[in-house]
């Protein structure tokens, strides 16, 4: 049982992180337009860079 | 179209009711204009990028991006664009646009209290996950020092958790106790807490069951449901302040010095105001000098044009149509018969506080109830064991599988899926309880014009004229800006009609225009002026050279879908009635050509709130549509009220719902969504009932274990949220 021991500050980091990328993308505002980005990818004319605020 | 349908950017009557535009004026000028346009018509990636680079090419804009979620786009411009020049241009690329008021737009941008809820939902949800991977564990039968180690790492996941994720409901519940009243929040709160304080305790005397997880998942769902309704008031709210248009209340004073301009707060009774062509009535006050008409269709409903003299009283709100007037200022600000109609509206008002949401009527069956279980089975179980752990166990266990994790979400999942919906037909819930009262609806009553009329006049006797009048008329229509003339110009000019060679044409302001035509003199105008006789309906008077007058008789043209909406909203069978303040035979026309057999002509707004009122006390529940600010006492007063977007600021803030496009198309499906919604809170707050009536004698009983909990909670909210979600297929 002393895997416990590694196994669950390891289940603890990883999702840590994952939290953490969530904090960033709501920092940086992803979800402000859920559906046009959605529809955005249809579009070729944003297939070199995507477009820019 | 847009020009006619929305309400001329100068002094304005509104802004008593529009803080906004107020807050605009006072603001200084920006070096970069930032302005947003509401597109009630985009749905694809094609209109997105058609749109944003229509706006691209204009010179002058730095950058458009289109939000398609909230139907909108914004725009980085130079100072000197403005959202008039660029509504056609998003016309000409084939969308519908609207302004959008970029002042309170930044406001809402920057919407913290969403992102705070979303932060919290997302730290509870991460420590959600990890608890219930540590309790499956436990639940599979680890013991001993084992399952102390999972209780103790729980305990250290969940205790901060709680601490930051929980509180919204800690200080709701907090504010509602020192109140001295109970709401949702305060069987929530305990049921936290006292989850969190007996698994506690049990894990230092490494007992069997702890209810972190419990404790984590119920907020967790709970955070869900507040989120979502969050987002649903927020959108509602932003869009619908937004959308109060730019009438920025200002007037030009004459002294002795001169013009000047200043605020309309600023004006005194006994100044002497211009008004132009165009311009809006800041004051009540009397005509000193200027001949004009006047268009009172805001204030009245009328449609036909008053000719103003001096001598003549005015009042705020009316717009000034063919000459500069000089107006003397009788009564201004909180005075003025504008004003007044303020004071009705919140006399109205008060009728509709009584309504109590749904959610609420839950609750209050619900939290007293709660406490009075778990009090009946911490006592019975003291009494009958003696043992005070095993009946705060119970105690604790009652609380968390009463918590109203489905009750909480059965109203948000239910008004997110329905106003999502609604939106997407152009329909803006701006009031939460308004879907609700929305089913309810079984009295329709529009106002006419504006409403059910588009306000733009359109000709209906092209035929009655020789070519040769028809073209002099047109060359005469031509020479001014007066609705009637636009209108007849645009009809003509359809009709393939080329202007005579009239030569001298001036307008003359009040009456018309004149000109010569082959040596004899040519008039287009009012009856009086040109020798015409009586008219019923809206009419301007043609007369050629000494020959009798002919009248263009005039109609106000149909709004999009209003034969469609009254059709579909008799075979619902609602009794739908018409109230205009227009003239009997200008009601009656309309309401026969639409059949409606129940209508009022000539109503004051007082008439129109009585009715409305009248109508209430006799058991309907009544939907005004209305959009003038002689319907405002109406719309504030009736049960439910839908203002277009066309409307002036005042009928938008007394309504509880806005179309966002020209269409009234969608006001039938809107209640048959409204009625499905309300459907779908029921069936939810069953769902939740049953689930606590089969878990709950368990609890009581003591047999009710953390998984056992787990799954009764997780369970119904899953089940309540994917029942509401079925509102979006249904067509």
């Amino acid at each position: 049982m002393n895997i416990l021991a590694y196994l669950i500050p390891i289940s603890l980091i990883l999702g840590g992180l994952g939290l953490g990328f969530f904090v960033f993308t709501v920092k940086s505002r992803q979800y402000e337009d859920p559906e046009g980005d959605a529809q955005r990818i249809l579009s070729g004319k944003y297939d070199d860079h995507p477009k820019q605020d | 179209m847009t020009a006619t349908l929305r309400p001329p950017a100068s002094a304005c009557p509104a802004c008593v009711a529009a803080p906004a535009a107020e807050a605009l004026a006072e603001r200084a000028q920006p070096t970069e204009a930032k302005l947003a346009l509401s597109l009630p018509t985009i749905h694809c990636a094609a209109c997105m990028t058609a749109v944003e680079t229509a706006l691209e090419k204009v010179p002058g804009v730095r950058s458009a991006r289109v939000n398609l979620s909230q139907k909108r786009v914004r725009i980085e411009a130079a100072p000197g664009i403005t959202a008039e020049a660029l509504i056609p241009v998003v016309e000409a690329a084939g969308f519908e646009a609207h302004e959008l008021d970029a002042g309170t737009l930044a406001a809402t941008a920057t919407d913290k209290a969403g992102r705070d809820l979303l932060m919290r939902l997302a730290v509870a949800g991460f420590a959600a996950m990890n608890v219930m991977l540590l309790s499956i564990a436990v639940w599979s039968g680890a013991e001993g020092p084992t399952r102390d180690l999972f209780h103790w790492v729980s305990a250290a996941i969940v205790l901060p958790t709680i601490a930051f994720s929980a509180q919204p409901f800690f200080r709701n519940a907090w504010t509602a106790l020192r109140a001295g009243h109970l709401n949702m929040d305060v069987p929530i709160s305990l049921a936290i807490l006292l989850a969190i304080v007996t698994s506690l305790w049990e894990t230092i005397l490494s007992g069997e069951h702890a209810y972190f997880d419990a404790a984590i998942a119920l907020t967790f769902f709970l955070l869900t449901g507040r989120y979502l309704d969050h987002r649903t008031r927020a959108i509602a709210r932003s869009a619908a302040e937004e959308l109060s248009a730019l009438e920025v209340p200002r007037a030009w004073r004459l002294t002795d010095a001169g013009e000047e301009h200043v605020p309309a707060a600023e004006l005194r009774v006994g100044d002497l105001i211009r008004v132009r062509p165009g311009g809006r009535m800041p004051v009540d006050g009397e005509i000193t000098e200027g001949l004009s008409e006047l268009d009172r269709a805001l204030l009245t409903g009328e449609t036909l044009p008053v000719y103003a003299a001096p001598g003549q009283t005015v009042s705020a709100g009316e717009v000034n149509l063919t000459g500069p007037l000089v107006v003397r200022a009788t009564a201004v600000g909180r005075n003025t018969s504008l004003h007044r109609m303020a004071d009705l509206v919140a006399v109205a008002e008060s009728g509709r506080e009584n309504y109590t949401p749904l959610a609420d009527k839950a609750a209050k069956l619900y939290a007293p109830g709660v406490h009075i279980l778990a009090g009946l089975a911490f006592l019975g179980w003291l009494a009958w064991s003696g043992d005070f752990r095993v009946a705060l166990n119970i105690a604790a266990a009652v609380l968390i599988i009463t918590c109203p994790c489905a009750l909480g979400l059965a109203v948000p999942a239910v008004t997110t899926a329905a106003s999502g919906k609604l939106f997407k037909q152009g329909l803006l819930i701006k009031d939460g309880t308004a879907l609700e009262r929305l089913a309810e609806v079984d009295t329709v009553v529009f106002d006419k014009t504006g409403t059910l009329t588009a306000g733009t006049p359109t000709l209906t006797n092209c035929d009655a004229f020789t070519r040769h009048d028809l073209e002099i008329a047109l060359a005469l229509a031509e020479g001014s800006a007066h609705p009637l003339s636009v209108s007849l110009t645009a009809a003509l000019r359809a009709a393939g009609i080329a202007p005579a060679e009239v030569t001298g044409i001036t307008e003359v302001p009040g009456h018309g225009t004149e000109g010569v035509w082959r040596d004899a003199p040519v008039r287009l105008g009012r009856a009086a002026w040109t020798g015409g006789g009586q008219s019923a309906t809206t009419s301007a008077w043609l007369r050629v050279g000494h020959g009798p007058a002919q009248a263009f008789t005039f109609e106000d043209s149909l709004r999009d879908g209003a034969e469609d909406a009254v059709a579909a909203l008799r075979d619902m069978g609602r009794q739908v009635i018409l109230i205009s303040g227009d003239s009997v035979a200008a009601v009656e026309a309309l309401a026969t050509r639409l059949q409606i057999p129940q209508w009022v002509a000539e109503a004051l707004p007082q008439d129109k709130a009585a009715r409305i009122k009248a109508l209430s006390d006799a058991g309907r529940h009544v939907l005004m549509v209305g959009d003038g600010l002689n319907d405002t006492a109406a719309l504030a007063g009736a049960h439910v009220s839908i203002s277009p977007a066309s409307a002036l600021d005042a009928a938008r803030v007394a309504s509880d719902i806005v179309l966002l496009g020209r269409s009234l198309a969608p006001i039938p499906g809107a209640l048959s969504v409204a009625t499905t919604a309300t459907k779908r809170i029921r069936q939810n707050f069953a769902i939740a009932t049953w689930y606590n009536v089969i878990a709950v004698p368990l609890a009581v009983v003591g047999l009710c274990s953390p998984l056992i909990a787990a799954l009764a909670m997780s369970a119904s909210s899953i089940t309540v949220s994917l029942n509401a979600l079925r509102l979006k297929g249904t067509r």
